[in-house]
């Protein structure tokens, strides 16, 4: 666990004014809600004055360089690996991740972050080398609510989400786990999620920033420094969906 | 029943009474549990019920139960009995319940759930398989639909003497049915888009214009079609133009009844001769009819992925008219709420907007981010009571659905 906590490039400097927030090929990923991590991204940084400009790149289109936060989502065994080719021809995302942009991925954008996942026969195909991740095909489906404890060093409350995939990660040095898993597969050792820099993966959706908005800040504070909190009434149906969610999971004493 | 071995007839006559008693026993309507144990008994026995007869599969990921039933109104001309699941029971047992209830008919209308229908094509040899439409629907438990596309293909490919009647513009579907030897295209139209941004051949992105979808790069295309939906009339496969004037609501049932009216024509039923029947169709499954309760006329609509609220708002009453969203996630309607992301509220915006459901927190939040107002109410009762006005619609998934008829069904 040698990766080290970002600052956001705002830990010196003043919030950024303005975020450019990129959503990588929806048109093969984005199977599970995965709009939805989008628009939490954009809602809690307009609510703190930040503006937003979306910018959806579809696989036909080059994916631009100067982004500030890169969300991948999950998408279907083929769909994935066909992201994975064009995004490795495209060059785009590369540039961004040397530039520090701040990567956001889910599921099949997780995997192919890595140096390999498994293809539709289980079949190792090479991803993008973001991260130092390796992802095969596990013995069962991991379906169902998840519960986890974040890694200390990033200091967020527990995660709750829903997953649904049948890949199993290791990670490389360097890499930490985003958390350990309470109820639920994660990666498949008790971890769930990877980060390294402002490179961060997860197998939850659900999707997984529309519960879990302190992740949400986090990553929104890779990319625009220091965040005011909102006030309660902003918060106060995630807040009220979220206890819901993490009283379902948990087992009653 | 003459034909049938002396096992599958004690399978159906042992099926039928338990069916019974289940309806009696005021277990459901008793259309599964017959099968359940029939099957128990005889295994081949949707293939026995099936010989003789002329079946037609509907499948699809929304509009299933309906477009049944309109080919089951269409078929009425021919003035023969016609066995159906006209209560959306459509897997093995639910079919071979059907079958078993109507023995003496030689038409059988039949709606297959996605995942079964190789299954059955293969135990039913039908003469005709409908496909309307695929998209992500209950990913916890339903496989990938591009999976679902490939299985298809393989078994519309292998059967023999069977008619595909399918939906032109929806690209996988289009992909389906192309490996079938007889293939009746027709354009019925495809509002959601999301799940078909890329080749189903190739995988390479489509591009689409006035005239349809093609491939960027292979040779896929829109097939041509015989059979056209345009706006709320239909051209059919001579060429003749007909007013639907459907008594149900929304582009997606005047798409299901151009599809219904293409199968018909398969047995020899003229459109002029279907549009009447199905013109009488008002209500499907308890959808679409409007209740009275506490001086106010609730009309329920079912949607159950982000397909199926897309065509819900289009039915919608124009704002400021109130609706009431509902959503649970038990089993039957998917345990991940995550395709709510997947749905655009925005359209909502302008009109009371009232939420109920087990997962109304979901939804909450959701339409929070739309920047949709909205109240939380306990049930349709409490959202009757809340409204101005004389209507209330309702769109609810499926459990909640189910829920909201028990409730307007007990006294007020």
């Amino acid at each position: 666990m040698t990766a080290e906590v970002p600052r956001g490039r705002g830990a010196h400097a003043r919030t950024a004014s303005s975020l450019r927030l990129v959503w990588v090929y929806p048109d093969l990923l984005s199977t599970y809600g995965d709009r939805g991590n989008l628009l939490v991204l954009q809602r809690r940084a307009r609510l703190r004055g930040i503006e937003v400009e979306q910018v959806l790149v579809h696989a036909d289109q080059p994916v631009p360089r100067e982004g500030d936060i890169y969300l991948l989502g999950g998408g279907e065994d083929l769909p994935q690996i066909l992201a994975a080719r064009r995004l490795r021809a495209d060059r785009g995302l590369y540039a961004a991740a040397e530039r520090g942009a701040v990567i956001f991925a889910v599921c099949a954008g997780y995997q192919l972050l890595g140096t390999e996942f498994g293809g539709e026969e289980g079949q190792p195909v090479t991803g993008l080398e973001v991260l130092d991740i390796r992802s095969g095909r596990g013995e069962r489906r991991g379906v169902g609510e998840i519960l986890c404890e974040v890694n200390p060093a990033l200091q967020l409350p527990s995660l709750t989400g829903f997953e649904n995939h049948q890949g199993v990660t290791t990670r490389g040095p360097g890499v930490a786990a985003l958390a350990s898993v309470l109820t639920g597969v994660g990666n498949g050792d008790g971890t769930e999620g990877s980060w390294a820099g402002r490179v961060l993966g997860t197998y939850l959706h659900g999707p997984v920033l529309v519960r879990n908005p302190g992740l949400a800040d986090l990553v929104l504070t890779w990319a625009a420094g220091r965040l005011p909190p909102l006030a309660d009434r902003e918060e106060q149906w995630t807040q009220l969906l979220r206890s819901e969610r993490l009283a379902a999971v948990t087992p009653a004493p | 029943m003459g034909k049938l071995p002396m096992r599958a007839r004690l399978a159906t006559t042992l099926g039928g009474a338990a069916g019974t008693m289940s309806r009696l026993a005021g277990r459901g309507d008793g259309s599964v549990i017959g099968g359940v144990i029939g099957l128990r008994l005889e295994p081949d026995l949707l293939a026995l019920l099936s010989a003789g007869r002329q079946i037609v599969l509907v499948t699809g990921t929304n509009g299933k139960t309906t477009t049944t039933r309109l080919i089951t109104a269409a078929l009425g001309v021919l003035g023969q009995d016609v066995a159906s699941n006209a209560f959306g029971a459509n897997m093995e047992a639910g079919l071979a319940a059907a079958l078993g209830k109507a023995p003496n008919a030689p038409l059988a209308v039949l709606e297959v759930d996605e995942r079964y229908l190789p299954a059955v094509i293969k135990a039913t040899r039908p003469r005709v398989v409908t496909l309307l439409n695929l998209s992500r629907d209950q990913m916890d438990r339903a496989a990938e639909i591009w999976l679902v596309a490939r299985r298809w293909r393989e078994a519309l490919a292998g059967a023999q003497g069977c008619w595909v009647v399918a939906n032109a513009d929806d690209p996988l579907i289009a992909w389906a049915a192309s490996g079938a030897r007889h293939v009746v295209w027709v354009a019925a139209g495809q509002r959601w888009q999301e799940d078909s941004w890329c080749c189903p051949q190739c995988g390479s992105h489509l591009l689409r214009d006035e005239l349809g979808w093609r491939c960027g790069e292979c040779s896929f295309r829109r097939p041509s079609t015989r059979w056209v939906l345009d706006g709320d009339r239909v051209i059919d496969s001579a060429g003749r133009v007909s007013d639907l004037s459907l008594s149900l609501p929304g582009r997606a049932n005047r798409s299901n009844a151009v599809i219904a009216l293409a199968v018909a024509e398969v047995f020899g039923v003229e459109t002029t001769q279907a549009l009447p029947r199905l013109r009488d169709v008002a209500s499907v499954a308890g959808r679409y009819t409007r209740l009275a309760r506490r001086g106010r006329q609730v009309r329920l609509l079912l949607a159950k992925n982000p397909a199926g609220w897309l065509e819900a708002f289009d039915v919608l009453d124009p704002p400021p008219a109130p609706v009431l969203l509902a959503v649970n996630a038990r089993g039957p309607d998917g345990k991940d709420t995550s395709w709510l992301w997947d749905v655009d509220y925005r359209v909502l915006r302008g009109r009371p907007v009232l939420v109920s459901g087990e997962r109304r927190l979901d939804l909450a939040v959701r339409l929070e981010s739309d920047l949709v107002a909205f109240d939380l109410v306990e049930g349709v009762d409490e959202a009757v009571d809340q409204v101005e006005g004389h209507s209330l619609d309702v769109i609810a998934n499926y459990t909640a659905f189910q829920q909201i008829r028990v409730a307007l069904g007990r006294a007020e």
